[in-house]
């Protein structure tokens, strides 16, 4: 457990938690960065309007069915010190005031809540369900222990086709429904825009096409097992998911994978960094007709998923990172490959990036489109690259960090604008900062294994894995069970959090910017809808 | 500009450089696909492809048919924008139960003859997400499926060469 910088805080904010007569206690936690406090159900609401009073940021919110309670943790934090505030509620009464009317991030999370475990938040400005559509019913809840994971459909499974989106009504304004299938090659989702000619008015999100019930297949998995359920939350962060879900896992078992086996997953979730980057900063270009770059970004991303082919073993990294180390290493022939290869992407870099930043006509799409202002960004609590595009400098590898980056300088660019173009820009400030980590990553790398045994969790035990994946922060929560299986897993994407951006930030701009703002956005389906 | 042009130039064509390091070389591939979609499909061949609950792992790869290495678009082959304009489907799973509807519409919103093909272990048989209370399973159990492309996720070549396959099977067989 942290004490120190991080949780200067903490015992003031304690403090005011009892001057309002909250009944909070400190208690023993998952093991991990976060100090742990066990409330009374009956605060839970006014908890979280004195933290988003003391200026704490709203994480995740996760259930547990114990019978006959539900186990309920909500995630917060400041300036690097993680809090985890518990409490429980009766299964037959699973009533809780809402965090929602304090922290607008907790909307959705906790109608995610709502749908797979039937905790009712009383004070919830929005009853609608959310990642439920028709595969269950109403007053079916997946994750109760007694809901089978292998339940027989009926029949085909209706669409979603009564869910109740917000209308505006008024001359001249119309509806588009686009998806769940998009024109493009890219994930389901389903997004209602109100127009005026060709100005929108409201984008209103509707997820949860992709649920595929990652969190109760988790249930009884052995650590390998969910490793790899963990690489497949979201593809474009098999790194970030499983580094995360292994880090949770790890101290839970108290075990500490070696040196060398941390350094490697920090060169691989760079490797994921610049791959992505590279892919999206082509896109971005292309969604505005410039197809050059993205026929230049695409060439640079094939090379280096080539080189994680053959180094790694896997284009995208897929079951490189698993419980007490890394499947993977590095040979001094490989090491020369890949220290090469990334700085003759630097240099690649060094070319194509002025060309971007001087073509006018790129710049003119991209200057002023899809401003998410700063403040909104706090308030919805937006992380990685979308948060510091709008002025917020937030980075888990230098504010809570972990090793290797407790041993590293770890630059966090800013811009303040908040739009496209400053999105772009962080992400190719990213792209260069992440080449530099991996210079140093490589020249730092410790001797030694690259695994040990993984030797099984007690009873019981839990853990908490934070780190910063190439979206933002990941969360993972991890209890095992009686056997030393996993009983709980919650994968927190930073998706979750950054959704609600892209509605706020479309406001205003014109129905064909859409594709370039989503992709400026860039979050991930399948890591939200689980 | 001049800087473009410059960049453009010394980046020549990379194309061909794909063939070293697919079995059977890329350009193979490609040729025989070109003369699947001659004798089949008058030259072109139009795919569309649905996610039907995918982790978003095989669209990457997908995607990368289209960069300037595997560039499948000059034998003929594109991503079209709507099933009706689609010859062949290209479907990756599992198909969340939440995907089910919309993916049989998108299946009956093509013109025949229509091929479909699974890709990924998880279109294939539901992969690491099985059949559950959210999941079908394998694109199979809800569409007909035409071939099946393995891998999590398959390679741009592994899926060339499905895609391949799929087009002599069909061409085998009278119109």
């Amino acid at each position: 457990m942290s004490t120190g910088g991080a949780f200067a805080w903490f015992e003031a904010f304690l403090a005011d938690c009892r001057g309002e007569n909250l009944l909070v206690e400190e208690v023993a936690g998952p093991a991990g960065p976060a100090r742990c406090l066990r409330l009374d159900p009956e605060d839970w609401g006014a908890f979280a309007r004195l933290a988003a009073r003391t200026g704490l940021r709203w994480c995740a919110v996760w259930g547990e069915h114990r019978p006959p309670r539900i186990v309920v943790s909500a995630c917060l934090e400041r300036a690097g010190g993680y809090l985890l505030a518990r409490t429980a509620v009766e299964e037959a009464t699973p009533v809780l005031p809402s965090h929602t009317p304090h922290y607008p991030a907790a909307d959705r999370p906790e109608r995610h809540l709502q749908d797979l475990l039937g905790v009712v938040f009383t004070d919830h400005p929005d009853a609608r369900r959310w990642v439920r559509h028709r595969a269950w019913g109403e007053s079916e809840f997946p994750l109760r222990r007694d809901f089978p994971l292998r339940r027989e459909a009926p029949g085909p499974t209706p669409p979603d086709a009564d869910y109740p989106f917000l209308r505006t009504e008024g001359a001249g304004v119309y509806e588009i429904p686009v998806g769940p299938v998009h024109a493009g090659i890219i994930e389901p989702g389903h997004f209602r825009f109100q127009a005026i000619g060709e100005a929108v008015l409201n984008l209103e999100e509707r997820l949860g096409y992709t649920h595929k019930g990652i969190e109760k297949l988790a249930e009884g998995r052995d650590a390998e097992g969910l490793a790899r359920l963990a690489g497949r939350v979201s593809g474009d962060s098999t790194v970030g998911h499983t580094w995360a879900a292994c880090q949770a896992m790890e101290r839970a078992a108290q075990l500490e994978p070696p040196p060398r086996a941390l350094a490697l997953r920090g060169l691989l979730a760079k490797r994921e960094r610049i791959a992505n980057h590279l892919g999206d900063v082509g896109a971005i270009c292309n969604d505005v007709g410039f197809a050059f770059a993205w026929f230049q970004f695409s060439r640079l991303r094939e090379r280096w998923q080539r080189d994680n082919a053959r180094v790694f073993g896997h284009r995208l990294l897929r079951g490189a990172v698993v419980p007490g180390g890394t499947a993977v290493d590095v040979s001094p022939q490989e090491h020369r490959e890949l220290a090469g290869a990334a700085a003759a992407l630097a240099h690649e870099l060094d070319e194509l990036v002025p060309i971007l930043e001087e073509n006018a006509s790129l710049q003119d799409r991209l200057v002023g489109t899809g401003v998410l202002p700063r403040e909104t960004a706090e308030r919805l609590g937006t992380l990685g690259y979308v948060a510091r595009a709008s002025g917020i400098d937030r980075d888990v590898r230098r504010d809570a960090p972990y090793f290797p980056y407790d041993r590293l300088e770890v630059r966090v660019p800013v811009r303040a604008a908040g739009d496209v173009a400053a999105r772009l820009a962080v992400r190719i400030e990213e792209l260069r900062i992440g080449l530099e980590l991996h210079a140093r990553l490589l020249d730092m790398l410790p001797g030694g294994a690259v695994r040990v045994p993984w030797r099984g969790a007690a009873p019981g035990a839990e853990g908490l894995g934070i780190v910063e994946g190439w979206r933002g922060e990941i969360l993972a929560f991890v209890r095992f069970g009686p056997r030393g299986e996993v009983a709980r897993y919650y994968p927190r994407d930073p998706s979750w959090l950054n959704w609600p951006a892209l509605e706020v930030l479309i406001d205003g701009n014109i129905v064909p910017d859409f594709p370039v703002c989503n992709k400026s956005v860039n979050a991930s389906y399948s890591g939200h809808d689980l | 500009m001049l800087r473009t042009l410059y960049k453009i130039a010394r980046t020549g064509v990379v194309s061909e450089p794909a063939a070293k390091d697919a079995a059977p070389a890329l350009e193979v591939v490609g040729e025989r696909l070109r003369a699947a979609l001659v004798r089949r499909l008058s030259r072109s061949l139009a795919i569309r492809q649905v996610d039907a609950g995918s982790c978003n792992g095989c669209e990457l790869e997908i995607h990368a048919l289209d960069n300037p290495y595997y560039a499948i678009e000059r034998y003929g082959v594109r991503f079209v924008a709507s099933p009706r304009h689609a010859d062949l489907l290209l479907v990756t799973g599992p198909v969340s139960r939440h995907m089910e509807a919309a993916l049989r519409a998108v299946y009956e919103a093509m013109p025949e003859p229509r091929l479909v093909i699974a890709v990924g272990d998880c279109g294939a048989d539901g992969g690491e997400f099985g059949v559950s209370y959210a999941s079908c399973g394998g694109v199979a159990s809800v569409i007909p499926v035409d071939g099946v492309v393995r891998g999590c996720p398959p390679t741009p070549a592994e899926l060339m060469r499905g895609i391949l396959e799929v087009l002599e099977i069909a061409a085998g067989q009278p119109k």
